[in-house]
């Protein structure tokens, strides 16, 4: 198994009691309180809090922390100060998780959200959700170490796994090489190819989807993950794939997702991870697979990247085929079209066999309303 | 609060051997590396990733018991 990110495997969950009483209270969105209990169980180690100014600099210029580890995406904090000042230490609290998480104040400071933008994103246009995001975060951030006092009982905590739950389990079915698969949406034929492909080569695959904050027409958590739960049931050996979600927002960043991705996955024990066509891709502002390219800059990264490109069900080869396994012409190729999946499922029409398994579109059916409205 | 100007990353100078170095540029010619220092921090990151200590379980026996519990609970483990 894989060392984690860093060589350290991150827990800043406190099971001692904290006096609450003096410190002030700052709530915080979802996605923030996502974040800090993502760095509290490990999940961004070898991250202990929000990005300072020096960490910030350098994985905006040189994609790593100032320790040389590689890291992509900055997690950020930013606050209505309200007369805070580096030293004290603030209460974060979220009603939707139940967050309360003590933050120790290491350091204010502002950063050119223009350059921040450029670098992390690689475009500075307000359409783009991530830079969107930037500019509507406040002037300043706050960085520094936190401690996860408690978060609630949420929704799908039955799939909620930590990385030092994945790490047991993966040890406890004896698994050396560990393939994780990133996704937002039901399985197409063309995801269970390249996910059985992978898996032909490894001892198990662990499906790994992202839940959470959705945009309109994005296929429902419970959806998502009842379609698998239906075609590892039908299609997989039960012990050779193990589903558990991700609680974190995507960023849309394209290839420096992508590396963070792939980091995440490490700390849970993965050895591989599936990089696939304009992998966490938005609108056309990354070529296809710009996502594959950037992991030839990180020989230290430590986990290998496996990168798929396109995928087809060939008339002629009755299959699902890819450029490197069909000589037949695109004429005979249907593409895995997702939008048109999308469509007729819209329209309560279970999409042919060559494109979704029976049991899986059915499952989505099933669902009064799938997609998020 | 801290209103820094952007710095890039601090570097240091390492010598190698003038005829090694001749060897490297030639040998990064054309590859998408633009410079002998950028192969060679390449190498060095590949080299020192494959020799890091193997870590310390990060769990104790008693944590990794109630780990598998919860984890036979919710049946990931039989």
């Amino acid at each position: 198994m894989p060392r984690p990110h860093g060589n350290i495997l991150i827990n800043r969950r406190t099971s001692k009691s904290v006096d609450l009483q003096e410190i002030p209270e700052f709530k915080v969105s979802t996605t923030t309180a996502e974040d800090v209990i993502n760095i509290a169980n490990g999940v961004f180690s070898p991250l202990t809090g929000f990005l300072c100014y020096n960490d910030l600099d350098a994985v905006v210029h040189h994609k790593r922390l100032t320790n040389d580890i590689p890291w992509t995406i900055p997690i950020l904090l930013d606050l209505n100060l309200n007369g805070l000042k580096e030293g004290d230490t603030i209460l974060l609290t979220n009603e939707e998780t139940g967050l309360h998480a003590t933050l120790d104040i290491e350091e204010i400071y502002r950063y050119d959200k223009h350059l921040l933008a450029r670098e992390i994103y690689g475009t500075t246009d307000l359409e783009h959700p991530g830079v969107n995001q930037i500019f509507n975060m406040k002037d300043s951030f706050i960085g520094g170490p936190i401690t996860l006092i408690e978060t609630k009982p949420r929704e799908f905590d039955e799939y909620h796994l930590t990385p030092i739950e994945t790490r047991i389990l993966f040890k406890e079915k004896g698994w050396k090489e560990i393939v994780a698969f990133q996704t937002r949406n039901p399985p197409h034929l063309g995801h269970e190819y390249v996910q059985k492909t992978a898996l032909t080569f490894t001892d198990g695959i662990f499906i790994n989807p992202i839940i959470g904050k959705k945009k309109t027409g994005d296929f429902k958590d419970e959806v998502i993950l009842k379609s698998y739960e239906t075609l590892i049931k039908h299609y997989y050996l039960k012990e050779r794939a193990v589903l558990a979600i991700l609680r974190t927002s995507m960023k849309y960043a394209g290839p420096r997702e992508a590396i963070h991705h792939a980091i995440m996955r490490k700390n849970f024990g993965c050895t591989h991870f599936i990089v696939g066509r304009d992998h966490a891709g938005v609108g056309n502002y990354y070529g296809p697979y710009d996502a594959h390219e950037i992991f030839k800059e990180f020989p230290d990264l430590g986990i290998i990247p496996i990168f798929f490109r396109s995928f087809s069900w060939c008339k002629k080869c009755n299959g699902v085929v890819n450029e490197k396994t069909c000589p037949h012409s695109e004429e005979d190729h249907i593409q895995f079209s997702g939008k048109n999946i999308r469509k007729l499922l819209q329209e309560g029409k279970r999409p042919p066999e060559n494109m979704m398994r029976k049991e899986v579109a059915d499952t989505i059916l099933q669902f009064e309303k799938p997609f998020v409205e | 609060m801290s209103d820094k100007k952007t710095d890039d990353k601090k570097y240091t100078t390492i010598s190698i051997p003038t005829p090694l170095a001749e060897k490297i540029k030639k040998r990064i010619e054309g590859t998408g590396f633009h410079s002998l220092s950028s192969y060679v921090t390449y190498v060095l990151r590949e080299v020192l990733s494959g020799m890091e200590e193997e870590e310390e379980e990060a769990f104790t026996k008693e944590d990794e018991e109630k780990v598998k519990e919860r984890l036979r609970a919710l049946g990931y483990l039989d």
